[in-house]
């Protein structure tokens, strides 16, 4: 089945858990879809090709641009967006840790770095600074210098470790 | 910035997906959009329908055949690269495949767009050419084999015809004896690599050979053997005079962010790494 380029859609996107019922055209990016049509408005718009990593979600659980990715192609997927971190009323390990080290200023590229960092965190739940570094590269933050985001990575990795510790 | 408008098709069969592009005339297959929805969203590719192959079944994958890897054109870059069989077999190619743009980039990009789209500067068509990988193009018509040395015509252009699509990459695999080396240099990490080369050194039982592949200083990459002076493996200072002499030899054309002459003194210092991590390894 073709959808035509002028058609308009109607398809179920499944975000954070919960089914937004959207129409849309081929052509509308995820990134806007999430923001103008479901209101989830923490997915950041930076620069549309892929490069700054401020648009970054989970689709099926892993990290991916959400502006390089149309709304049509996510029938059936399953969407995480930075509104799940903190949905219930409290900071995760790694937001906890980006607000006591600083490691945010404008706060525009966070999201973004949040939904990168925890899935790669979770991949990486024993990293090194250099491991850190490399993975933050995707994502581009025009205050901090990336000095305490890298600190805040590191130590939520920490805080992260014991918790698994104190869990067994 | 947004895309031009495009009509869109999710097939969940080969058939299907193979018909669309038969019948199209201006049809591209998306598979993991990292390099057509940049180009998209910048109006440099506006095509009048995307083919979208994620929801057909059984092409993405590794397993082993008859002394070759084959993998599936919609394997994933983080899974190529942690693919235990690519690790064993093929180790460049896994390293490689995790050099490739950033975390999240990996995680969707696929190793049959990246040899589709034909970058020069990218990682999987230099490790595919140096390998001697043959690429399963399939149609309406039936499946073709072409060898990677075959497929890279200049920048962003294939001999795949528009009604075939990549499904399978074969990879003879790499024996005991055989060391590689890989390295780019980009100007940031993550980006497109300025220059990039590829060696294997087999060094076995009196046996002594070596490949090289060039990466992102022509408009396409290409296979550097006959450049290099005759191997000896014995010689720890082959890896210095072969950089010299390849580099000084190499055609590398001028691009916009740094001049050939620049790029030359690059290339001769990364073959120099190239070629000594693939002796080390061998």
């Amino acid at each position: 089945m073709i959808v035509e380029a002028y058609e308009r859609l109607p398809i179920a996107l499944t975000v954070n858990g919960r089914s937004y019922d959207v129409t849309v055209e081929p052509r509308r990016l995820l990134s806007d879809v999430l923001r103008e049509d479901c209101g989830l408005t923490g997915t950041h718009v930076g620069c549309e090709h892929g490069v700054c990593g401020a648009c970054t979600v989970l689709i099926d659980g892993r990290p991916a641009r959400s502006c390089l990715t149309y709304a049509v192609q996510m029938q059936g997927a399953s969407i995480t967006t930075i509104e799940h971190h903190g949905a219930s009323g409290e900071l995760s390990a790694l937001q906890q840790a980006l607000h006591e080290r600083h490691g945010l200023q404008c706060g525009f590229c966070t999201p973004g770095i949040v939904m990168t960092m925890q899935a790669w965190l979770d991949e990486n739940p024993e990293p090194t600074e250099e491991g850190v570094r490399e993975a933050l590269s995707g994502n581009i933050c025009r205050c901090t210098g990336y000095q305490n985001i890298v600190d805040a990575v590191l130590v939520a990795a920490g805080r992260q470790a014991d918790m698994r510790k104190a869990g067994k | 910035m947004k895309p031009a408008r495009f009509s869109y098709a999710a097939p969940t069969s080969m058939s299907e997906a193979l018909a669309l592009l038969a019948e199209s005339e201006d049809a591209r297959v998306i598979a993991g959009g990292q390099s057509l929805a940049p180009m998209m969203n910048m109006r440099l590719a506006q095509p009048e329908l995307l083919v979208d192959i994620n929801r057909i079944d059984g092409l993405s994958g590794v397993g082993l055949d008859a002394g070759s890897l084959v993998i599936g054109a919609m394997t994933r870059h983080a899974d190529l690269a942690g693919n235990a069989l690519v690790k064993a077999h093929a180790p460049v190619l896994a390293y490689a495949a995790g050099t490739i743009g950033h975390y999240a980039i990996r995680q969707r990009g696929t190793i049959g767009g990246s040899l589709a789209h034909a970058d020069p500067a990218a990682q999987l068509p230099l490790v595919c050419m140096l390998l001697d990988a043959r690429i399963d193009a399939t149609s309406s018509e039936g499946v073709r084999t072409i060898e990677a040395a075959d497929l890279f015509e200049t920048l962003f252009t294939t001999t795949l015809e528009p009604s075939e699509m990549i499904t399978s990459i074969c990879v003879p695999l790499l024996e005991p004896g055989h060391g590689w080396g890989f390295r780019l240099f980009n100007r940031r990490a993550g980006d497109f690599a300025e220059v990039s080369a590829a060696a294997i050194v087999f060094n076995r039982e009196g046996e002594a050979a070596v490949r090289l592949a060039l990466g992102a200083i022509a408009s396409a990459p290409f296979r550097a053997d006959d450049l290099l002076p005759e191997f000896d493996p014995q010689d720890a200072g082959w890896p210095t005079r072969a950089a010299a002499i390849v580099a000084e030899a190499a055609p590398i054309e001028d691009n916009a962010r740094m001049p050939a002459d620049y790029r030359r003194e690059v290339l001769q210092a990364l073959l120099e790494d190239v070629l000594r991590d693939a002796m080390r390894r061998a």
